[in-house]
Protein backbone atom coordinates (compact mmCIF):
# COMPACT_ATOMS: atom_id res chain seq x y z
CA UNK A 1 0.00 0.00 0.00
CA UNK A 2 1.18 3.52 -0.79
CA UNK A 3 0.08 7.06 0.04
CA UNK A 4 -0.41 9.20 -3.01
CA UNK A 5 2.11 12.07 -2.86
CA UNK A 6 0.84 15.64 -3.24
CA UNK A 7 1.71 16.84 -6.70
CA UNK A 8 0.72 19.75 -8.88
CA UNK A 9 -0.83 18.77 -12.21
CA UNK A 10 -1.42 20.55 -15.47
CA UNK A 11 -4.57 19.05 -16.97
CA UNK A 12 -4.75 16.70 -19.94
CA UNK A 13 -1.77 14.33 -20.35
CA UNK A 14 -0.10 15.64 -17.17
CA UNK A 15 -0.72 12.33 -15.37
CA UNK A 16 1.61 10.68 -17.86
CA UNK A 17 5.41 10.92 -17.66
CA UNK A 18 6.57 14.23 -19.23
CA UNK A 19 6.13 14.04 -22.99
CA UNK A 20 9.25 13.65 -25.10
CA UNK A 21 9.55 15.72 -28.26
CA UNK A 22 8.79 12.54 -30.20
CA UNK A 23 5.53 12.08 -28.25
CA UNK A 24 4.69 15.76 -28.63
CA UNK A 25 5.16 15.38 -32.39
CA UNK A 26 2.56 12.59 -32.47
CA UNK A 27 0.05 14.77 -30.63
CA UNK A 28 0.79 17.61 -33.05
CA UNK A 29 0.12 15.27 -35.95
CA UNK A 30 -3.29 14.51 -34.41
CA UNK A 31 -4.06 18.25 -34.23
CA UNK A 32 -3.15 18.71 -37.89
CA UNK A 33 -4.98 15.54 -38.99
CA UNK A 34 -8.17 16.72 -37.32
CA UNK A 35 -7.94 20.07 -39.09
CA UNK A 36 -7.50 21.97 -35.83
CA UNK A 37 -5.35 25.09 -35.58
CA UNK A 38 -2.32 24.68 -33.27
CA UNK A 39 -1.00 27.49 -31.09
CA UNK A 40 1.66 27.86 -28.40
CA UNK A 41 1.08 29.83 -25.18
CA UNK A 42 3.12 30.48 -22.04
CA UNK A 43 2.69 31.82 -18.51
CA UNK A 44 4.68 32.37 -15.32
CA UNK A 45 2.19 30.45 -13.15
CA UNK A 46 -0.03 27.43 -13.71
CA UNK A 47 -2.95 28.73 -11.64
CA UNK A 48 -5.97 27.03 -13.25
CA UNK A 49 -8.22 30.05 -12.80
CA UNK A 50 -5.92 32.16 -15.00
CA UNK A 51 -7.69 31.59 -18.32
CA UNK A 52 -5.34 33.47 -20.60
CA UNK A 53 -1.74 32.51 -21.05
CA UNK A 54 0.35 34.74 -23.31
CA UNK A 55 0.24 33.72 -26.95
CA UNK A 56 3.59 32.89 -28.57
CA UNK A 57 3.34 34.79 -31.86
CA UNK A 58 0.02 33.89 -33.54
CA UNK A 59 -1.77 30.54 -33.91
CA UNK A 60 -0.15 28.53 -36.70
CA UNK A 61 -2.98 28.82 -39.19
CA UNK A 62 -0.87 27.63 -42.11
CA UNK A 63 1.12 24.88 -40.45
CA UNK A 64 1.23 21.73 -42.57
CA UNK A 65 3.96 19.81 -40.74
CA UNK A 66 4.55 18.94 -37.10
CA UNK A 67 8.10 20.28 -37.46
CA UNK A 68 6.82 23.83 -37.98
CA UNK A 69 4.87 23.65 -34.73
CA UNK A 70 7.60 21.88 -32.78
CA UNK A 71 10.12 24.55 -33.85
CA UNK A 72 7.88 27.21 -32.31
CA UNK A 73 7.60 25.16 -29.11
CA UNK A 74 11.39 24.96 -28.99
CA UNK A 75 11.81 28.66 -29.73
CA UNK A 76 9.35 29.51 -26.97
CA UNK A 77 11.23 27.22 -24.55
CA UNK A 78 14.52 29.02 -25.19
CA UNK A 79 12.91 32.47 -24.91
CA UNK A 80 10.92 31.67 -21.75
CA UNK A 81 12.66 28.77 -19.97
CA UNK A 82 11.14 29.81 -16.64
CA UNK A 83 7.56 29.72 -17.85
CA UNK A 84 4.97 27.00 -18.29
CA UNK A 85 4.31 26.35 -21.96
CA UNK A 86 1.41 24.48 -23.51
CA UNK A 87 0.16 23.65 -26.97
CA UNK A 88 -3.51 24.33 -27.64
CA UNK A 89 -5.74 23.47 -30.59
CA UNK A 90 -8.60 25.56 -31.95
CA UNK A 91 -11.53 24.36 -34.04
CA UNK A 92 -12.85 27.18 -36.21
CA UNK A 93 -15.95 25.18 -37.15
CA UNK A 94 -17.01 24.56 -33.56
CA UNK A 95 -15.57 28.02 -32.86
CA UNK A 96 -13.76 27.03 -29.72
CA UNK A 97 -10.64 25.66 -28.10
CA UNK A 98 -10.63 21.89 -28.42
CA UNK A 99 -7.45 20.67 -26.74
CA UNK A 100 -4.52 21.68 -24.62
CA UNK A 101 -1.46 19.97 -23.15
CA UNK A 102 1.66 21.05 -21.30
CA UNK A 103 5.00 20.85 -23.14
CA UNK A 104 7.35 22.65 -20.76
CA UNK A 105 7.74 23.37 -17.05
CA UNK A 106 10.14 25.89 -15.48
CA UNK A 107 13.40 24.19 -14.54
CA UNK A 108 13.32 22.82 -11.02
CA UNK A 109 9.54 22.24 -11.03
CA UNK A 110 8.47 18.65 -10.71
CA UNK B 1 -61.29 11.35 -48.91
CA UNK B 2 -60.74 8.77 -46.21
CA UNK B 3 -61.60 11.12 -43.37
CA UNK B 4 -64.15 13.82 -42.68
CA UNK B 5 -63.30 17.43 -41.96
CA UNK B 6 -65.18 19.00 -39.08
CA UNK B 7 -68.19 20.82 -40.44
CA UNK B 8 -70.09 23.27 -38.27
CA UNK B 9 -72.71 23.87 -40.94
CA UNK B 10 -73.74 20.22 -40.94
CA UNK B 11 -75.12 20.69 -37.44
CA UNK B 12 -74.56 18.89 -34.15
CA UNK B 13 -75.08 15.17 -33.90
CA UNK B 14 -74.65 13.76 -30.42
CA UNK B 15 -73.09 10.33 -30.01
CA UNK B 16 -69.93 8.33 -30.30
CA UNK B 17 -68.12 8.59 -33.62
CA UNK B 18 -65.16 6.50 -34.76
CA UNK B 19 -61.95 8.43 -34.08
CA UNK B 20 -60.55 7.49 -37.43
CA UNK B 21 -63.18 9.56 -39.22
CA UNK B 22 -61.66 12.70 -37.79
CA UNK B 23 -58.13 11.87 -36.67
CA UNK B 24 -56.74 9.36 -39.19
CA UNK B 25 -55.47 11.42 -42.13
CA UNK B 26 -53.08 9.32 -44.24
CA UNK B 27 -52.83 11.97 -46.97
CA UNK B 28 -51.69 14.71 -44.58
CA UNK B 29 -48.18 16.08 -45.14
CA UNK B 30 -46.72 17.22 -41.81
CA UNK B 31 -45.74 20.88 -41.62
CA UNK B 32 -42.29 22.08 -40.58
CA UNK B 33 -43.90 23.66 -37.54
CA UNK B 34 -45.76 20.52 -36.37
CA UNK B 35 -44.61 18.58 -33.35
CA UNK B 36 -44.28 14.99 -34.59
CA UNK B 37 -44.57 11.92 -32.41
CA UNK B 38 -43.94 8.25 -33.04
CA UNK B 39 -45.90 5.92 -30.78
CA UNK B 40 -45.61 2.16 -30.49
CA UNK B 41 -49.27 1.18 -30.23
CA UNK B 42 -50.58 -2.19 -29.07
CA UNK B 43 -54.35 -2.14 -29.70
CA UNK B 44 -56.78 -4.27 -27.71
CA UNK B 45 -57.91 -7.34 -29.69
CA UNK B 46 -60.42 -6.35 -32.34
CA UNK B 47 -59.39 -2.68 -32.51
CA UNK B 48 -58.02 -1.95 -36.00
CA UNK B 49 -54.70 -0.08 -36.13
CA UNK B 50 -56.22 2.96 -37.87
CA UNK B 51 -58.74 3.36 -35.08
CA UNK B 52 -56.05 2.89 -32.42
CA UNK B 53 -53.69 5.39 -34.07
CA UNK B 54 -56.50 7.89 -34.52
CA UNK B 55 -57.54 7.42 -30.90
CA UNK B 56 -54.01 8.25 -29.77
CA UNK B 57 -53.99 11.39 -31.93
CA UNK B 58 -57.40 12.40 -30.65
CA UNK B 59 -56.89 11.71 -26.96
CA UNK B 60 -53.53 13.48 -26.92
CA UNK B 61 -55.01 16.57 -28.61
CA UNK B 62 -58.55 17.85 -29.06
CA UNK B 63 -60.65 14.70 -28.87
CA UNK B 64 -62.82 13.22 -26.20
CA UNK B 65 -64.82 9.98 -26.19
CA UNK B 66 -68.10 11.50 -27.42
CA UNK B 67 -68.94 14.45 -29.60
CA UNK B 68 -69.79 17.69 -27.79
CA UNK B 69 -71.71 20.65 -29.24
CA UNK B 70 -68.91 23.10 -28.37
CA UNK B 71 -66.74 21.29 -30.96
CA UNK B 72 -68.73 23.29 -33.45
CA UNK B 73 -67.62 26.64 -31.99
CA UNK B 74 -64.02 26.03 -33.05
CA UNK B 75 -62.13 25.04 -36.14
CA UNK B 76 -60.99 21.59 -35.10
CA UNK B 77 -58.81 21.28 -38.18
CA UNK B 78 -56.55 23.98 -36.78
CA UNK B 79 -56.00 22.21 -33.48
CA UNK B 80 -56.43 18.49 -33.89
CA UNK B 81 -53.59 15.98 -33.81
CA UNK B 82 -53.47 13.80 -36.91
CA UNK B 83 -52.37 10.22 -37.25
CA UNK B 84 -50.71 10.48 -40.66
CA UNK B 85 -48.85 7.18 -40.96
CA UNK B 86 -48.98 3.66 -39.54
CA UNK B 87 -46.38 0.91 -39.90
CA UNK B 88 -46.46 -2.58 -38.38
CA UNK B 89 -43.52 -3.07 -35.99
CA UNK B 90 -41.16 -5.59 -37.61
CA UNK B 91 -41.16 -8.93 -35.81
CA UNK B 92 -44.10 -8.12 -33.50
CA UNK B 93 -47.70 -9.27 -33.68
CA UNK B 94 -50.25 -6.54 -33.31
CA UNK B 95 -47.85 -3.65 -32.64
CA UNK B 96 -47.77 -0.57 -34.83
CA UNK B 97 -45.65 2.55 -35.10
CA UNK B 98 -48.23 5.33 -35.36
CA UNK B 99 -47.01 8.75 -36.44
CA UNK B 100 -48.94 11.73 -35.17
CA UNK B 101 -48.59 15.41 -36.11
CA UNK B 102 -49.65 18.10 -33.64
CA UNK B 103 -50.16 21.74 -34.62
CA UNK B 104 -47.78 24.15 -32.88
CA UNK B 105 -50.61 26.09 -31.26
CA UNK B 106 -51.41 23.19 -28.95
CA UNK B 107 -48.35 23.85 -26.79
CA UNK B 108 -47.30 26.64 -24.48
CA UNK B 109 -44.00 28.27 -25.33
CA UNK B 110 -41.02 27.07 -23.28
CA UNK B 111 -43.00 24.45 -21.34
CA UNK B 112 -41.83 20.84 -21.36
CA UNK B 113 -44.46 20.29 -18.69
CA UNK B 114 -47.23 21.33 -21.07
CA UNK B 115 -45.77 19.38 -23.98
CA UNK B 116 -45.72 16.15 -21.98
CA UNK B 117 -49.04 16.72 -20.27
CA UNK B 118 -50.60 16.87 -23.72
CA UNK B 119 -48.72 14.14 -25.52
CA UNK B 120 -48.29 11.55 -22.78
CA UNK B 121 -51.29 12.47 -20.65
CA UNK B 122 -54.60 10.61 -20.39
CA UNK B 123 -53.99 8.73 -23.59
CA UNK B 124 -51.66 6.27 -21.83
CA UNK B 125 -54.55 4.90 -19.78
CA UNK B 126 -56.86 4.67 -22.74
CA UNK B 127 -59.01 1.51 -22.79
CA UNK B 128 -58.84 0.74 -26.50
CA UNK B 129 -55.07 0.28 -26.14
CA UNK B 130 -53.37 -2.62 -24.47
CA UNK B 131 -50.10 -0.70 -24.27
CA UNK B 132 -48.59 2.50 -25.61
CA UNK B 133 -45.05 3.77 -25.83
CA UNK B 134 -43.81 7.14 -27.02
CA UNK B 135 -40.74 6.25 -29.08
CA UNK B 136 -39.64 9.63 -30.39
CA UNK B 137 -40.61 13.28 -30.75
CA UNK B 138 -39.61 15.76 -33.46
CA UNK B 139 -39.54 19.22 -31.97
CA UNK B 140 -39.91 21.88 -34.67
CA UNK B 141 -37.35 24.69 -34.66
CA UNK B 142 -40.13 27.22 -34.13
CA UNK B 143 -40.99 25.58 -30.81
CA UNK B 144 -37.41 24.77 -29.83
CA UNK B 145 -36.51 28.45 -30.03
CA UNK B 146 -38.89 29.17 -27.15
CA UNK B 147 -36.66 27.13 -24.79
CA UNK B 148 -33.46 28.28 -23.10
CA UNK B 149 -32.02 24.78 -22.98
CA UNK B 150 -28.81 23.91 -21.11
CA UNK B 151 -27.52 26.70 -18.87
CA UNK B 152 -24.04 26.55 -20.43
CA UNK B 153 -23.49 23.57 -22.67
CA UNK B 154 -20.42 21.45 -23.30
CA UNK B 155 -18.06 24.04 -24.68
CA UNK B 156 -18.71 26.73 -22.08
CA UNK B 157 -18.23 24.08 -19.40
CA UNK B 158 -14.83 23.15 -20.83
CA UNK B 159 -13.76 26.78 -20.98
CA UNK B 160 -14.90 27.44 -17.42
CA UNK B 161 -13.12 24.33 -16.14
CA UNK B 162 -10.02 24.63 -18.36
CA UNK B 163 -10.34 20.96 -19.37
CA UNK B 164 -9.82 20.04 -23.00
CA UNK B 165 -9.34 17.06 -25.25
CA UNK B 166 -10.51 14.30 -22.93
CA UNK B 167 -13.61 13.03 -21.13
CA UNK B 168 -14.13 14.40 -17.62
CA UNK B 169 -13.81 12.05 -14.67
CA UNK B 170 -16.21 11.76 -11.77
CA UNK B 171 -17.19 9.54 -8.88
CA UNK B 172 -20.23 9.17 -6.67
CA UNK B 173 -19.34 9.21 -2.98
CA UNK B 174 -20.27 5.96 -1.23
CA UNK B 175 -21.75 4.60 0.94
CA UNK B 176 -24.58 6.60 -0.44
CA UNK B 177 -26.36 7.00 2.85
CA UNK B 178 -25.08 7.26 6.39
CA UNK B 179 -21.83 9.24 6.32
CA UNK B 180 -21.42 12.31 8.50
CA UNK B 181 -20.77 15.57 6.65
CA UNK B 182 -17.12 15.70 7.68
CA UNK B 183 -16.39 12.09 6.77
CA UNK B 184 -18.16 12.64 3.48
CA UNK B 185 -16.03 15.72 2.75
CA UNK B 186 -12.88 13.71 3.41
CA UNK B 187 -13.88 11.13 0.81
CA UNK B 188 -14.44 14.01 -1.64
CA UNK B 189 -11.03 15.54 -0.93
CA UNK B 190 -9.21 12.25 -1.42
CA UNK B 191 -10.94 11.57 -4.76
CA UNK B 192 -10.30 15.05 -6.10
CA UNK B 193 -6.67 15.30 -5.03
CA UNK B 194 -6.07 11.98 -6.77
CA UNK B 195 -7.06 13.38 -10.14
CA UNK B 196 -10.83 13.27 -10.58
CA UNK B 197 -12.49 16.41 -11.91
CA UNK B 198 -15.74 15.92 -10.02
CA UNK B 199 -17.32 14.03 -7.21
CA UNK B 200 -21.05 13.60 -6.91
CA UNK B 201 -23.77 13.45 -4.30
CA UNK B 202 -25.73 10.28 -4.68
CA UNK B 203 -29.24 11.00 -5.90
CA UNK B 204 -30.86 10.04 -2.64
CA UNK B 205 -28.55 12.27 -0.62
CA UNK B 206 -30.73 15.35 -0.05
CA UNK B 207 -30.91 16.44 3.59
CA UNK B 208 -31.33 13.55 5.94
CA UNK B 209 -30.95 13.43 9.72
CA UNK B 210 -27.41 11.98 9.55
CA UNK B 211 -26.17 14.72 7.20
CA UNK B 212 -28.08 17.94 6.70
CA UNK B 213 -27.52 19.71 3.42
CA UNK B 214 -25.89 22.83 4.82
CA UNK B 215 -23.26 20.88 6.75
CA UNK B 216 -22.54 18.77 3.70
CA UNK B 217 -22.12 21.80 1.46
CA UNK B 218 -19.68 23.43 3.88
CA UNK B 219 -17.44 20.41 4.36
CA UNK B 220 -17.57 19.38 0.71
CA UNK B 221 -16.64 22.82 -0.59
CA UNK B 222 -13.73 22.98 1.84
CA UNK B 223 -12.55 19.69 0.31
CA UNK B 224 -13.03 20.99 -3.23
CA UNK B 225 -11.09 24.20 -2.61
CA UNK B 226 -8.23 22.38 -0.90
CA UNK B 227 -7.90 19.81 -3.68
CA UNK B 228 -7.96 22.56 -6.28
CA UNK B 229 -5.24 24.54 -4.50
CA UNK B 230 -3.01 21.48 -4.15
CA UNK B 231 -3.37 20.00 -7.61
CA UNK B 232 -3.60 23.20 -9.63
CA UNK B 233 -6.62 21.86 -11.50
CA UNK B 234 -10.23 23.04 -11.26
CA UNK B 235 -12.38 20.73 -9.13
CA UNK B 236 -16.08 20.43 -8.44
CA UNK B 237 -18.66 18.42 -6.54
CA UNK B 238 -22.23 18.05 -7.76
CA UNK B 239 -24.09 19.45 -4.77
CA UNK B 240 -27.55 17.93 -4.93
CA UNK B 241 -30.12 20.71 -4.56
CA UNK B 242 -33.11 18.42 -5.14
CA UNK B 243 -35.51 19.40 -2.37
CA UNK B 244 -39.11 19.01 -1.16
CA UNK B 245 -40.14 22.45 -2.48
CA UNK B 246 -38.87 24.83 -5.14
CA UNK B 247 -38.26 27.48 -2.48
CA UNK B 248 -36.01 25.09 -0.57
CA UNK B 249 -34.26 24.05 -3.79
CA UNK B 250 -33.36 27.65 -4.58
CA UNK B 251 -32.25 28.27 -1.00
CA UNK B 252 -29.76 25.42 -1.37
CA UNK B 253 -28.65 26.63 -4.80
CA UNK B 254 -28.02 30.13 -3.44
CA UNK B 255 -25.89 28.73 -0.63
CA UNK B 256 -23.89 26.63 -3.10
CA UNK B 257 -23.23 29.81 -5.07
CA UNK B 258 -22.15 31.63 -1.90
CA UNK B 259 -19.58 28.85 -1.34
CA UNK B 260 -18.34 29.28 -4.93
CA UNK B 261 -19.46 25.84 -6.06
CA UNK B 262 -18.89 25.53 -9.82
CA UNK B 263 -21.67 22.96 -10.27
CA UNK B 264 -24.88 21.78 -8.63
CA UNK B 265 -27.15 18.82 -9.29
CA UNK B 266 -30.84 18.07 -9.73
CA UNK B 267 -33.00 15.00 -10.27
CA UNK B 268 -35.20 16.12 -13.14
CA UNK B 269 -37.82 13.37 -13.20
CA UNK B 270 -38.57 13.10 -9.49
CA UNK B 271 -38.12 16.87 -9.09
CA UNK B 272 -40.29 17.57 -12.10
CA UNK B 273 -39.88 19.55 -15.29
CA UNK B 274 -41.22 22.83 -13.93
CA UNK B 275 -38.70 22.85 -11.08
CA UNK B 276 -35.94 21.73 -13.42
CA UNK B 277 -36.59 24.44 -15.99
CA UNK B 278 -36.61 27.13 -13.29
CA UNK B 279 -33.36 25.80 -11.87
CA UNK B 280 -31.74 25.70 -15.32
CA UNK B 281 -32.61 29.36 -15.83
CA UNK B 282 -31.23 30.22 -12.39
CA UNK B 283 -28.02 28.36 -13.28
CA UNK B 284 -27.50 30.35 -16.44
CA UNK B 285 -28.19 33.62 -14.59
CA UNK B 286 -25.70 32.67 -11.89
CA UNK B 287 -22.97 31.00 -13.94
CA UNK B 288 -23.27 27.61 -12.23
CA UNK B 289 -23.15 24.33 -14.13
CA UNK B 290 -26.07 21.92 -13.73
CA UNK B 291 -25.63 18.16 -13.46
CA UNK B 292 -28.80 16.17 -14.05
CA UNK B 293 -29.56 12.79 -12.57
CA UNK B 294 -32.41 10.65 -13.92
CA UNK B 295 -33.84 8.66 -10.99
CA UNK B 296 -37.19 7.08 -11.96
CA UNK B 297 -36.33 6.89 -15.66
CA UNK B 298 -36.39 3.10 -15.77
CA UNK B 299 -39.93 3.11 -14.41
CA UNK B 300 -40.89 5.11 -17.48
CA UNK B 301 -38.57 3.83 -20.19
CA UNK B 302 -37.76 0.19 -19.49
CA UNK B 303 -40.80 -1.61 -20.91
CA UNK B 304 -40.50 -2.04 -24.61
CA UNK B 305 -44.21 -1.77 -25.33
CA UNK B 306 -45.32 0.82 -22.77
CA UNK B 307 -44.05 4.13 -21.42
CA UNK B 308 -41.66 6.65 -22.93
CA UNK B 309 -38.31 5.85 -24.54
CA UNK B 310 -35.33 7.53 -22.88
CA UNK B 311 -34.49 9.38 -26.10
CA UNK B 312 -37.65 11.42 -25.55
CA UNK B 313 -36.75 12.05 -21.92
CA UNK B 314 -33.26 13.10 -23.04
CA UNK B 315 -34.67 15.50 -25.63
CA UNK B 316 -36.99 16.93 -22.99
CA UNK B 317 -34.05 17.49 -20.65
CA UNK B 318 -32.09 19.30 -23.34
CA UNK B 319 -35.06 21.64 -23.76
CA UNK B 320 -35.73 22.02 -20.03
CA UNK B 321 -32.04 22.57 -19.34
CA UNK B 322 -29.07 20.71 -17.89
CA UNK B 323 -25.34 20.60 -18.65
CA UNK B 324 -24.83 16.90 -17.81
CA UNK B 325 -27.25 14.00 -18.11
CA UNK B 326 -26.82 10.36 -17.13
CA UNK B 327 -27.15 8.25 -20.24
CA UNK B 328 -25.92 4.75 -19.45
CA UNK B 329 -22.53 3.21 -20.09
CA UNK B 330 -23.06 0.57 -22.79
CA UNK B 331 -20.34 -1.47 -21.05
CA UNK B 332 -21.03 -1.38 -17.29
CA UNK B 333 -23.61 -2.92 -15.02
CA UNK B 334 -26.42 -0.86 -16.61
CA UNK B 335 -26.47 -2.09 -20.17
CA UNK B 336 -28.05 -0.30 -23.10
CA UNK B 337 -27.77 -1.38 -26.67
CA UNK B 338 -24.84 0.51 -28.14
CA UNK B 339 -26.42 2.03 -31.24
CA UNK B 340 -29.56 3.03 -29.40
CA UNK B 341 -27.48 4.70 -26.69
CA UNK B 342 -25.39 6.52 -29.26
CA UNK B 343 -28.62 7.57 -30.97
CA UNK B 344 -29.85 9.49 -27.94
CA UNK B 345 -26.35 10.69 -27.09
CA UNK B 346 -26.45 12.34 -30.52
CA UNK B 347 -29.70 14.02 -29.50
CA UNK B 348 -27.96 15.39 -26.42
CA UNK B 349 -24.75 16.65 -28.03
CA UNK B 350 -25.20 17.34 -31.73
CA UNK B 351 -26.69 20.31 -33.50
CA UNK B 352 -28.39 18.31 -36.24
CA UNK B 353 -29.37 14.65 -36.11
CA UNK B 354 -30.56 12.76 -39.19
CA UNK B 355 -33.34 10.21 -38.87
CA UNK B 356 -31.73 6.76 -38.49
CA UNK B 357 -33.79 3.78 -37.39
CA UNK B 358 -30.69 1.74 -36.59
CA UNK B 359 -29.93 4.32 -33.87
CA UNK B 360 -33.56 4.61 -32.82
CA UNK B 361 -34.01 8.11 -34.22
CA UNK B 362 -37.33 8.16 -36.08
CA UNK B 363 -37.14 11.81 -37.07
CA UNK B 364 -34.54 14.24 -38.30
CA UNK B 365 -34.03 16.75 -35.49
CA UNK B 366 -32.56 20.21 -35.97
CA UNK B 367 -31.41 21.53 -32.58
CA UNK B 368 -31.09 25.08 -33.89
CA UNK B 369 -27.83 25.88 -32.04
CA UNK B 370 -29.18 24.93 -28.63
CA UNK B 371 -26.16 24.13 -26.38
CA UNK B 372 -25.26 20.45 -26.01
CA UNK B 373 -25.65 18.29 -22.92
CA UNK B 374 -22.68 16.21 -21.79
CA UNK B 375 -23.57 12.52 -21.46
CA UNK B 376 -22.58 10.94 -18.15
CA UNK B 377 -21.60 7.28 -18.16
CA UNK B 378 -21.86 5.95 -14.63
CA UNK B 379 -22.32 2.61 -12.95
CA UNK B 380 -20.26 -0.55 -12.69
CA UNK B 381 -17.28 0.68 -14.71
CA UNK B 382 -13.57 0.44 -13.89
CA UNK B 383 -10.17 0.93 -15.51
CA UNK B 384 -10.47 -2.01 -17.90
CA UNK B 385 -13.57 -0.38 -19.41
CA UNK B 386 -11.66 2.83 -20.13
CA UNK B 387 -10.59 2.11 -23.73
CA UNK B 388 -14.12 1.11 -24.72
CA UNK B 389 -15.62 4.15 -23.00
CA UNK B 390 -13.25 6.55 -24.75
CA UNK B 391 -13.94 4.80 -28.03
CA UNK B 392 -17.74 4.88 -27.58
CA UNK B 393 -18.33 8.27 -25.99
CA UNK B 394 -15.40 10.33 -27.26
CA UNK B 395 -14.07 13.43 -25.50
CA UNK B 396 -17.36 15.18 -24.76
CA UNK B 397 -18.52 12.93 -21.96
CA UNK B 398 -18.20 12.49 -18.23
CA UNK B 399 -17.10 9.05 -17.02
CA UNK B 400 -18.00 8.23 -13.45
CA UNK B 401 -16.21 5.50 -11.59
CA UNK B 402 -17.87 5.03 -8.18
CA UNK B 403 -16.77 1.61 -6.97
CA UNK B 404 -14.00 1.87 -9.57
CA UNK B 405 -12.42 4.70 -7.53
CA UNK B 406 -13.48 4.09 -3.93
CA UNK B 407 -12.92 0.35 -4.20
CA UNK B 408 -9.18 0.70 -4.94
CA UNK B 409 -7.16 -1.29 -2.38
CA UNK B 410 -5.12 1.80 -1.39
CA UNK B 411 -8.07 4.20 -1.07
CA UNK B 412 -9.72 7.02 -2.94
CA UNK B 413 -6.74 9.12 -4.03
CA UNK B 414 -4.73 6.28 -5.58
CA UNK B 415 -8.00 4.96 -7.04
CA UNK B 416 -8.60 8.31 -8.68
CA UNK B 417 -5.04 8.42 -10.02
CA UNK B 418 -5.43 4.94 -11.49
CA UNK B 419 -8.49 6.10 -13.41
CA UNK B 420 -6.87 9.33 -14.54
CA UNK B 421 -3.71 7.56 -15.72
CA UNK B 422 -5.79 4.96 -17.58
CA UNK B 423 -7.83 7.71 -19.22
CA UNK B 424 -4.84 9.77 -20.30
CA UNK B 425 -3.00 6.72 -21.58
CA UNK B 426 -6.05 5.98 -23.76
CA UNK B 427 -6.26 9.57 -25.01
CA UNK B 428 -2.57 9.65 -25.85
CA UNK B 429 -2.80 6.29 -27.64
CA UNK B 430 -5.92 7.27 -29.59
CA UNK B 431 -4.33 10.54 -30.70
CA UNK B 432 -1.24 8.63 -31.77
CA UNK B 433 -3.47 6.62 -34.07
CA UNK B 434 -3.75 3.40 -32.08
CA UNK B 435 -6.99 1.45 -32.23
CA UNK B 436 -8.48 1.37 -28.72
CA UNK B 437 -11.02 -1.30 -29.60
CA UNK B 438 -8.23 -3.72 -30.48
CA UNK B 439 -5.23 -2.55 -28.42
CA UNK B 440 -7.07 -1.10 -25.42
CA UNK B 441 -5.92 -3.71 -22.93
CA UNK B 442 -2.31 -3.34 -24.07
CA UNK B 443 -2.49 0.43 -23.57
CA UNK B 444 -3.70 -0.06 -19.98
CA UNK B 445 -1.04 -2.72 -19.27
CA UNK B 446 1.76 -0.51 -20.63
CA UNK B 447 0.69 2.38 -18.38
CA UNK B 448 0.47 0.05 -15.38
CA UNK B 449 4.21 -0.61 -15.77
CA UNK B 450 5.07 2.92 -14.58
CA UNK B 451 1.97 3.71 -12.50
CA UNK B 452 1.81 1.67 -9.27
CA UNK B 453 -1.71 2.99 -8.61
CA UNK B 454 -2.94 1.68 -11.93
CA UNK B 455 -1.05 -1.59 -11.46
CA UNK B 456 -2.87 -2.19 -8.16
CA UNK B 457 -6.21 -1.50 -9.84
CA UNK B 458 -5.37 -3.84 -12.72
CA UNK B 459 -4.61 -6.52 -10.19
CA UNK B 460 -7.91 -6.09 -8.34
CA UNK B 461 -10.24 -5.83 -11.30
CA UNK B 462 -9.39 -8.50 -13.81
CA UNK B 463 -10.36 -7.95 -17.38
CA UNK B 464 -14.02 -8.42 -16.50
CA UNK B 465 -16.66 -8.57 -19.18
CA UNK B 466 -20.32 -7.81 -18.66
CA UNK B 467 -22.10 -9.80 -21.28
CA UNK B 468 -25.78 -10.10 -20.49
CA UNK B 469 -28.09 -9.23 -23.30
CA UNK B 470 -29.32 -5.63 -23.49
CA UNK B 471 -33.03 -5.07 -22.93
CA UNK B 472 -33.17 -2.05 -25.19
CA UNK B 473 -33.35 -3.01 -28.83
CA UNK B 474 -35.68 -1.63 -31.45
Amino acid sequence: MQTLPKERRYETLSYLPPLTDMQITKQLQYILDQGYIPAVEFNESSDPTVYYWTLWKLPLFNATSTQEVLSEVQACRSAYPNCYIRVVGFDNIKQCQILSFLVHKPSGVR
Amino acid sequence: MAYSATQSKAGYQAGVKDYKLTYYTPDYTPKDTDVLACFRVTPQPGVPPEEAGAAVAAESSTGTWTTVWTDLLTDLDRYKGRCYDIEPVPGEDNQYFCFVAYPLDLFEEGSVTNLLTSIVGNVFGFKALKALRLEDLRIPVAYLKTFQGPPHGIQVERDKLNKYGRPLLGCTIKPKLGLSAKNYGRAVYECLRGGLDFTKDDENVNSQPFMRWRDRYLFVMDAVHKAQAETGEIKGHYLNVTAPTCEEMFKRAEFAKELKAPIIMHDYLTGGFTANTSLAKWCRDNGILLHIHRAMHAVIDRQKNHGIHFRVLAKCLRMSGGDHLHSGTVVGKLEGERNITLGFVDQMRENYVEADRSRGNFFTQDWASMPGVMPVASGGIHIWHMPALVEIFGDDSCLQFGGGTLGHPWGNAPGATANRVALEACIQARNEGRDLAREGNDVIREAAKWSPELAAACELWKEIKFEFKAVDTL
